[in-house]
């Protein structure tokens, strides 16, 4: 969610469950103006809390012009001083894969792991056990990069590119209709394209290539791993991933009011195909 | 008098330019000026600056700048305007020779006419000449569009007035002149071809007016459009937002917003649901002006929801504090609608299209067992059925010959469910979708749905009736595994701060069936508080006071083979084999009222997590402790250890979902809260 509009963005989320106590939110305010100001970005979102068993992580992430450029993520664990966290490579999301359970909240926690690799020696192969230590930052720095490449929200029309390549916010978006806001189509996920090109000449000759650059989330598998719900009376329309619980995404239909936040204990729902 | 015919047509030209630009300059004194008379034509522009920013050909500029350093002479001549826009052409020096003489030849108003004329004529044969008018008004920095448009305006009404025969003299040039005395002939009547600059811009006009076959708008209404809106809003930086402009005006143009006779179809559902809404805020029975006088403050079941929303929220957890509010008052009308004794907000679950909102009550004493009675009946004439059956089926088989082979699997004998009130029924929950929906009374729990709730993890839909497809099947439908869950969640994480509860004075032997101890407990009266910072350091300083729940999915353990009675009847072959097959242990669990210490681990992990809600501020933070099991569910306690303490225990549960390992997110709030003092 942007930090501009922080109060009103947590007040429409809320129907989570999951919030900001008023000390944090007060912080937070204070804080990710600061953030703005000294790495000079463009936009800053608050992205969410990941949960721990001692302290939580709070999350904010920084844009650029370019909205569709790789994101800065800072990472704080009192809503006031934020440190900025390395950018995610597939290494780090191999490594990390093996760490189940919850998060503990100390940045230094390592992992352990052990690791049965085949070390040939000579003529003989035996297996030996290596403890492999994964750094709980590196850990962090993975799941939220999965969690923005697999759930992360925009609804048609917020954003627009330029025939020179840049994305842009757009000012004139009024938001979706009653109607559209219903519907998985209208709503894309806020990262590269990645099944784009695999669309029928058919499906792209209805597109419009400055509003429509990004996966639809209708397409996603399993099918049905989004809810969506009207809260509010009817007056707010609310997303909730389903692998990723704890992701909610909110929209007031008709305004421009829109974003998502993650709060949750950072573990990716692996039953989902047998809850559905 | 001079000769005024000297040569029209060679200054034509020049004639026509000084004309519009003389026009331009009227037109742009006119706006200045306030008189509204038709004889304005002969007002000057009162502002040199104005016509110096005109970008004419020079040869017109002289001429105009000559003009204009009249005007300022005459500038106090407004009544007399005639006069002394004679006198004033005839002061001008730098004046085309053919103009001024015509000015001299006749008194004011012919002479009125007489420009009117020209200028109309000037504007049916160069439409162009206007639009060159136009667009040089544009260039020019003084913001004076308006002006602009209004003049023009302003000269159509009077050429109305001035002249008679206003758009028929293109074509007929004699007629032009039957009002003027003049006897000479204006230079400009002989139609002379249009130049060529002046038909290109016609043409283009033309074309930007051409409306297409699909639409209404032409693309030079559209530029209106747009240009005006600019200049109506003055945004910051229109160039940069100028498509965004283009297209707002377009759509605008396009989709109308007022429509006054029908309601916005999509918009429906949310009137709807606001006028339920409403409903809520309205006192039920006496008017606004009896409220406060008359009624006392009654003791009420409805707790206080908000709060315990405020605590919550010191925690980051809860919903926003007017879903807070009417979360009350839906309460508010359930405790209305039903005899209530106690009612709690036990928090709300998420499901896949709806969500529930759930609510723990008790009713009062005697209020419930009809409903009770009636389930009992149906039951037991679904045995009697069953019996019936069976007993023919023996009879059947020994008559038949070649038998079938028998069966010799028996289902597991259904362990029957706890009474109400007692164990896992021990509260009655309803729930409903939204606030201002009607509130849904649950089952009461079985043990057998417990324990295969125990074993699956399904999503909620949000619809009562929904089945719930699952292996191993799940005996209800969502109505019942959701009452499953609740009965699960209260049982884990219902806790208070040690010593909040005690048990009762006397209590039955411990040795009765079932073994489970004590199983009722009431408030400690001598309860002082325990400082929020033991509260948080320590899980000893918690216990659990609801129930665990066995294995077997009762909180009191019964033995399932003691009761026989229905199937004595079947026939005693089949029962002596199963006597002596099975013997069942009995399940204990921990008592009531231990502490959180003594609770299992879930991999490496305490399930329990507590923190100050505030560490800036610890002497009024909240103790809240957080269950690693069900991710959701939240407690909160404050101590004050000068004065009693507010202890509340209440947990919010988030979402039901079950996993192999660990138990499902929910979200339940039990609240059970005393203010002391």
């Amino acid at each position: 969610m942007d930090a501009e509009s922080l109060l009103l963005s947590l007040e429409l989320a809320s129907g989570s469950g999951q919030g900001l106590s008023p000390d944090r939110r007060a912080s937070l305010l204070t804080s990710l103006l600061l953030v703005k100001r000294d790495y000079r970005y463009s936009r800053v979102l608050f992205w969410g809390r990941i949960l721990g068993l001692v302290t939580d992580y709070y999350i904010a992430q920084g844009l650029i012009e370019d909205q569709l450029a790789p994101r800065k993520t800072l990472y704080s664990l009192n809503c006031m001083e934020w440190s900025l966290l390395p950018p995610a490579t597939e290494e780090m999301v191999e490594q990390t894969s093996v760490v189940k359970g919850r998060f503990m909240g100390d940045p230094s926690h390592e992992y352990e792991h052990v690791d049965l690799q085949k070390v040939n020696d000579g003529d003989k192969v035996f297996e030996e056990e290596i403890v492999v230590r994964i750094k709980e930052e590196t850990r962090l720095v993975s799941i939220i990069d999965q969690i923005d490449k697999a759930v992360a929200v925009i609804p048609r029309g917020a954003l627009f590119k330029t025939p020179f390549g840049p994305v842009h916010v757009n000012r004139t978006f009024e938001g979706l209709s009653m109607s559209e806001a219903k519907k998985l189509s209208s709503y894309f996920h806020f990262r590269e394209p990645v099944e784009l090109k695999n669309k029928t000449l058919l499906e792209k000759a209805d597109l419009d290539p400055s509003l429509d650059f990004m996966d639809s989330l209708e397409n996603d598998i399993p099918k049905g791993s989004w809810s969506i719900q009207m809260e509010r009376g009817n007056a707010l329309v609310v997303l909730r991933s389903l692998l990723w619980p704890g992701l909610t995404f909110y929209h007031t239909p008709g305004t421009k009011n829109c974003g998502y936040i993650y709060v949750g204990t950072g573990e990716k729902n692996i039953d989902l195909p047998f809850m559905l | 008098m001079g000769d005024p015919q000297q040569d029209p047509e060679l200054s034509y030209q020049q004639s026509a330019r000084q004309r519009s630009s003389q026009d331009q300059g009227r037109s742009r004194e006119q706006s200045l000026s306030q008189a509204t008379v038709p004889q304005e034509t002969q007002q000057l522009p009162l502002d040199a600056q104005v016509l110096s920013g005109i970008t004419e050909t020079p040869e017109s500029q002289a001429p105009l700048q000559g003009w204009a350093q009249g005007a300022g002479l005459s500038q106090y001549d407004n009544s007399a305007v005639s006069q002394g826009g004679v006198q004033y052409l005839s002061m001008s020096a730098g004046f085309p020779a053919d103009f001024q003489r015509q000015t001299y030849v006749d008194e004011g108003r012919v002479q009125a006419t007489h420009n009117a004329d020209f200028m109309l004529q000037q504007l049916q044969r160069g439409q162009g000449n206007l639009l060159q008018q136009l667009e040089s008004s544009f260039q020019d920095p003084r913001p004076n569009y308006l002006g602009q448009f209004n003049a023009y305006q302003r000269e159509d009404s009077q050429f109305g007035q001035g002249t008679q025969h206003g758009p028929y003299t293109r074509d007929d040039p004699a007629l032009q002149f039957s009002s003027s005395e003049l006897s000479f002939m204006p230079f400009d009547m002989e139609v002379s071809e249009p130049e060529p600059r002046e038909l290109a811009v016609q043409n283009a006009k033309a074309y930007l007016q051409q409306t297409s076959v699909s639409c209404d708008l032409s693309l030079y209404e559209h530029l209106v459009n747009v240009l005006t809106k600019i200049l109506n809003q003055r945004p910051q930086d229109p160039l940069s937002i100028l498509e965004s402009l283009n297209r707002t005006a377009q759509m605008e143009w396009f989709h109308p917003k007022l429509d006054t006779l029908r309601d916005d179809p999509e918009m429906q559902p949310t009137y709807e649901m606001a006028e339920k809404q409403k409903a809520l805020f309205v006192r039920g029975g006496s008017g606004e002006g009896e409220q406060e006088v008359e009624e006392e403050p009654l003791e009420t079941a409805v707790p206080n929801v908000m709060e315990s929303a405020f605590y919550f929220e010191q925690a980051g957890v809860g919903l926003s504090s007017d879903e807070s509010f009417r979360i009350f008052l839906a309460l508010k009308q359930l405790v209305d609608q039903q005899p209530i004794h106690t009612c709690r907000f036990w928090g709300k679950i998420l499901g896949l299209s709806r969500s529930y909102l759930v609510a723990e009550v008790e009713f009062r004493e005697g209020e419930e067992d009809v409903e009770e009675e009636e389930v009992v009946e149906e039951l037991t004439e679904g045995d009697v059925l069953d019996m019936h059956g069976e007993e023919e089926g023996e009879e059947d088989e020994e008559k038949v010959s070649d038998f079938l082979p028998k069966r010799t699997w028996k289902p597991p004998p259904v362990i029957p469910k706890e009474e109400s009130r007692l164990g896992a029924n021990k509260y009655l929950y309803f729930v409903c979708n939204e606030p201002g929906r009607p509130w849904t009374k649950l089952p009461h729990v079985t043990p057998s749905q417990i324990v295969q709730a125990r074993k699956i993890k399904k999503f909620f839909t949000g619809h009562l009736d929904a089945p719930v497809i699952s292996y191993p099947p799940f005996p209800g439908n969502e109505a019942n595994y959701l009452r499953a869950q609740i009965a699960r969640i209260s049982a884990a994480t219902h806790i208070s701060p040690l010593g909040f509860y005690q048990f009762g004075e006397e209590e039955g032997d411990e040795e009765e069936e079932g073994g489970a101890g004590r199983d009722s407990f009431e408030e400690n009266p001598d309860f002082e508080g325990i400082a929020v910072l033991e509260l948080v350091d320590s899980m000893a300083n918690w216990v659990h006071h609801t129930q665990h729940i066995l294995p077997q999915g009762r909180c009191t353990w019964v033995n399932p083979l003691q009761k026989k009675e229905e199937e004595e009847e079947l026939g005693e072959e089949e029962e002596k084999a199963d006597e002596g097959m099975e013997e069942v242990e009995q399940e204990i669990g921990p008592p009531l009222l231990t502490p959180l210490s003594e609770d299992a681990e879930i991999m490496h992990m305490s399930p329990w997590t507590s923190r100050l809600s505030c560490s800036l501020c610890p002497q009024y933070s909240v103790a809240i402790v957080r269950s690693n099991l069900w991710p959701g569910a939240y407690t909160y306690a404050t101590g004050n250890s000068r004065t009693s303490t507010l202890a509340g225990a209440t947990s919010t549960v988030r979402r039901t979902s079950t996993r192999p390992c660990q138990p499902p997110f929910s979200r339940s709030t039990p609240a059970a809260q005393r203010s002391w003092r």
